[in-house]
């Protein structure tokens, strides 16, 4: 690996500290234009214009580099470069390419800084530039952080428009037309004479045309496919059966395995006896790993059980035994030593909510472990053949693979092939590649024959990376029927500390995501304040859909709706006078209306609680409604409004939106990771619910549309346990401070 | 000893173990990978076939049980020329999200709708509750299900 990758992995994800070591390098290296990673081997007659076109006599092929995980993106990649190359997307195949710094992140490293997501101001719209700059020098390629659309739609959209005129171009030189009297359509080149000549004709004489100049973009009203509900090709092959996931992967002469490994987190392997594993018919061999061991077998059912009759004897985890214990890690992390960041202090909260002391409020709320558990189990192929290693596997970080592969396993980064399959779900979980690299072990010891591993569902619960559990305090007053103060302590572990440990490195900076959605929240309440703690690591924890929002949406919104009810205002009311940002106060206002909001007691025994999170940019507000019945309490509604900027598309951002809500609600309802002995307690979905159909209320999205660009994965998930919560309270006057919600109450 | 299982339509002969989970053979031996796995343990659907026409998770059916019984999986329940009405509606309603459930899911659907051509919401729960989406996917699934009634009713 060459200097970039070295520097890559000192800064990444240090935020502010890798944008500084970012602007060192200055503008000259940031104009270049990483290599076209299509071009190296291309076929004779085939033409890769820019790095996401790719044209041969067979098809048209778009590239779509941000993983496929089930939100969607392909499609919506595809449909950004379609827009521009005019052509149907029923005419190309999508392919995510190969691992490339042509494919980098803009976006993502601007992340961790310390700057609110709606800030414009100079000093934010410097850093996220420098955070671009970073990422292109370093060929950051993640998928995450809801970054994708945002990224990829001017670099799309243009690519697009550079392929088509340098379709256009090679027409010309083929007719002798001029380019100027040359149109595109459905995917060819229309002579004056209305003959087309297919994009396919033309990849040979485009492959010898220099790529056009840069492009000048429609405007929104010539659109044909952005802001249109496209069927989806992907939906047809996931219904048929055909689609080939990571997991369905299979290759001539593979073998299959699996991985056992200690589920007391990050304890040794004391001692293993595998004899019996390894007379059992079927199983071909036994490889040690870190942390316990793989079996390589016929096929995947005899190597299951195999793992199973190996006889582990696994030391202890580096952390608290007890889920007790490790919450009280976490509550003796709010303290002066342990604070890692005060990004929001108005006014003077701390004194406003002692002077009110006869009016202040108090309380203290938990959120758990949360296990991401996408529904296709961690899997990876590998094939290790004459100094070349391929993967194939479902993956958030491509490039990362590939350093990790070099700096585990000491196979030059370039060596590496990736080859990005289709997922299961994510939800974060392959942001981490700790199964890869097992595969690669795995494939090392069997040169010469692919090997597919796949875990357990046992397995993935006990290695999940969880969202981290967290505390918050609040403190808050209130007089003459407002708001007027707002405190909120929140102690966590450090998802990102978490993640560059495992990279050997140690964490600098404060991790904002302890705080995100919470200290950035577009509410004027006089005194405010919002700190956050750096609780020690425990746990190795992970980016979980909507990170730190994720839990900081129910603090937040929970402790707000417990001041407004101690000021006898009206939750909806006095969130939309606190709201200091108009898109924020217009969400608010439409969900009310969508809910046709009467207050939060419609009817007796009917409670309704609204929750507002801005986060990834898009202020989201939403009101849950339940009903108190004989059997328990039920989800009777759900109303949705978003401020999302461009709709890609429209029936997939519904998709997303409702999807994120309900993924909110269930986990807030039923979901927990607790801890014994070092190890997750859940081992399978019968102790780890989501929402069952049963309980899925009808759901209501109202999507707000502008022409800034925001990502719509993550920002509905963060207000729904809060306004289940408050629904709750509402209906039955019991306010629940901890999740999972069913603790406390329970659900029909 | 070869056992012989009846996969959509075709005798199929499987060298394996009696024990051996129909999920398995249907995956790693016929290389039918449209059938998923998702738990192992019958929790969470996402393996779904029908046995002689009944709605079964594939996980918990070991294959020395199927002499005589008729499997079908979602490959053999329509294909991309003739989707099955429910894959149909399936694809109109755009329900998939990353999609790893919903052959079981349809499975499950398809296997109601055969045998209750009109079911209430109910029968719709009592049938599908079973099934994990981890996306979420229920308002649609809930749609198509209804949508594929109404067709199969229509035809
Ligand atoms: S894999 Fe069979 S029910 Fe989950
Ligand atoms: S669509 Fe992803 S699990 Fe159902």
């Amino acid at each position: 690996m060459g200097r970039t990758g070295r520097i890559l992995r000192r800064t990444f994800l240090i935020g502010t500290a890798a944008v500084a070591g970012g602007v060192a390098f200055g503008v000259w290296a940031v104009r270049r234009d990483p290599a076209n990673p299509l071009l190296p081997g291309l076929p004779v007659g085939a033409a890769a214009i820019t790095p996401f076109v790719r044209i041969d006599a067979a098809g048209v092929t778009l590239i779509a580099p941000r993983a496929e995980v089930g939100q969607g993106i392909a499609h919506a990649q595809a449909m950004m470069i379609a827009e521009e190359l005019d052509i149907g997307l029923d005419q190309v195949a999508i392919d995510p390419g190969p691992p490339a710094p042509a494919y980098w992140n803009g976006r993502v490293a601007a992340e961790g800084l310390p700057f609110a997501a709606i800030d414009d101001g100079m000093m934010a719209r410097g850093a996220r530039a420098a955070g671009d700059a970073v990422s292109k020098l370093l060929g950051i390629q993640i998928t995450g952080g809801s970054t994708s659309v945002p990224d990829m739609f001017d670099r799309l959209r243009a690519a697009g428009a550079v392929a088509r005129e340098t379709l256009k171009a090679a027409a010309s030189r083929e007719t002798g037309v001029p380019v100027a009297q040359l149109g595109t359509a459905g995917g060819a080149v229309i002579l004056p004479d209305g003959r087309a000549l297919p994009y396919t004709a033309l990849a040979a004489a485009a492959a010898a045309t220099p790529p056009a100049g840069p492009v000048p973009l429609r405007p929104p009203e010539a659109w044909r496919l952005i802001g249109r509900s496209i069927p989806r090709a992907d939906i047809a092959r996931k219904s048929l059966g055909t689609e080939i996931y990571g997991i369905d992967l299979r290759l001539p002469g593979m073998v299959f395995a699996t991985a056992r490994t200690n589920p007391r987190l990050g304890g040794p392997v004391n001692g293993m006896d595998a004899a019996a594993a390894e007379a059992m018919p079927g199983v071909l061999r036994v490889v040690p790993l870190p942390g316990g061991a793989a079996v390589i077998a016929r096929d995947t059912w005899t190597a299951f059980r195999a793992a199973g009759a190996i006889a582990f004897d696994w030391g202890a985890a580096p952390f608290p035994a007890t889920q007790a214990g490790l919450w009280r890690t976490i509550a003796d992390s709010f303290t002066d030593e342990r604070r890692d960041s005060r990004l929001r202090d108005d006014g003077d909260a701390a004194a406003a909510a002692t002077a009110a002391a006869a009016g202040a409020v108090t309380a203290e709320y938990r959120a758990p472990y949360l296990a991401h558990a996408p529904l296709e189990p961690m899997n990876a192929t590998a094939l290790w053949r004459d100094g070349w290693l391929d993967i194939w596997t479902g993956t958030q970080i491509p490039r990362f693979v590939q350093s990790n592969v070099e700096r585990v396993h000491g196979i030059p980064s370039e060596r590496v092939r990736v080859h990005q399959m289709p997922s299961g779900g994510s939800f974060g979980r392959r942001l981490e590649d700790d199964y890869v690299q097992q595969a690669v072990a795995v494939a090392r010891a069997m040169e010469g024959t692919p090997v597919k591993l796949t875990w357990t569902r046992e397995e993935d619960f006990a290695h999940d990376f969880p969202r981290p559990a967290a505390i918050a305090r609040g403190r808050g007053a209130v007089a003459d029927g407002r708001v007027t103060a707002l405190e909120l302590a929140i102690a966590a572990p450090s998802v990102a500390e978490s993640q560059i440990a495992r990279l050997g490195l140690p964490a600098a900076g404060p991790d904002i995501a302890i705080v995100a959605g919470a200290w950035d929240q577009p509410y004027a309440i006089p005194h405010y304040r919002v700190t956050g703690h750096r609780a020690p690591a425990a746990v190795p924890v992970s980016s979980w859909r909507s990170v730190g929002a994720s839990h900081n949406g129910f603090f937040h919104e929970s402790f707000l709706d417990e001041l407004i009810h101690a000021a006898g205002a009206d939750p909806l009311a006095e969130r939309i006078r606190l709201c200091s940002h108009a898109p924020s106060r217009r969400v608010l206002e439409a969900a009310g209306a969508m809910a046709g909001w009467a207050g939060p007691r419609p009817a007796p025994g009917v409670g309704r609680g609204v929750a507002f999170t801005l986060s990834f940019g898009v202020p989201v507000a939403e009101i849950v409604e339940v009903a108190d019945t004989p059997g328990g309490l039920r989800l009777t509604g759900v109303w949705v409004a978003a401020e999302v900027g461009r709709v890609i598309d429209p029936a997939g951002a519904e998709a997303q939106a409702t999807g994120g809500v309900l993924w909110g609600l269930g986990h807030a309802m039923h979901a927990e990771i607790t801890y014994e002995g070092g190890a997750a307690e859940q081992t399978n979905f019968h102790a780890f619910g989501g929402l069952r159909l049963s309980e899925v209320p009808p759901v209501q999205v109202r999507l707000l549309e502008t022409d800034a660009l925001r990502g719509l994965g993550e920002p509905t998930v963060p207000p729904a346990a809060a306004a289940l919560a408050n629904a709750i309270f509402a209906a039955t006057g019991q306010r629940i401070r901890e999740m999972p919600l069913v603790r406390h109450v329970r659900f029909a | 000893m070869a056992i012989v299982l009846s996969v959509n339509g075709a005798d199929r002969a499987i060298e394996a173990d009696a024990e051996m989970p129909l999920l398995w053979a249907l995956r790693d031996i016929l290389g039918l990978t449209g059938t998923k796995f998702g738990c192992g343990a019958g929790i969470c659907g996402a393996c779904t076939v029908h046995l002689d026409g009944r709605a079964a998770r594939a996980c918990q059916v070991p294959i020395g049980d199927l002499a005589g019984v008729a499997v079908t999986t979602i490959e053999g329940l329509g294909t991309a020329e003739a989707p099955h009405p429910v894959q149909r509606a399936w694809i109109e309603e755009q329900v998939a999200q990353c999609g790893y459930c919903q052959p079981g899911q349809i499975m499950a659907a398809a296997a109601l709708l055969a045998n209750n051509p009109a079911p209430s919401d109910d029968d719709i729960v009592a049938a599908m509750d079973g099934h994990i989406c981890r996306c979420a996917t229920y308002p649609r699934i809930r749609s198509a299900v209804r949508a594929a009634a109404a067709a199969m009713r229509g035809a």
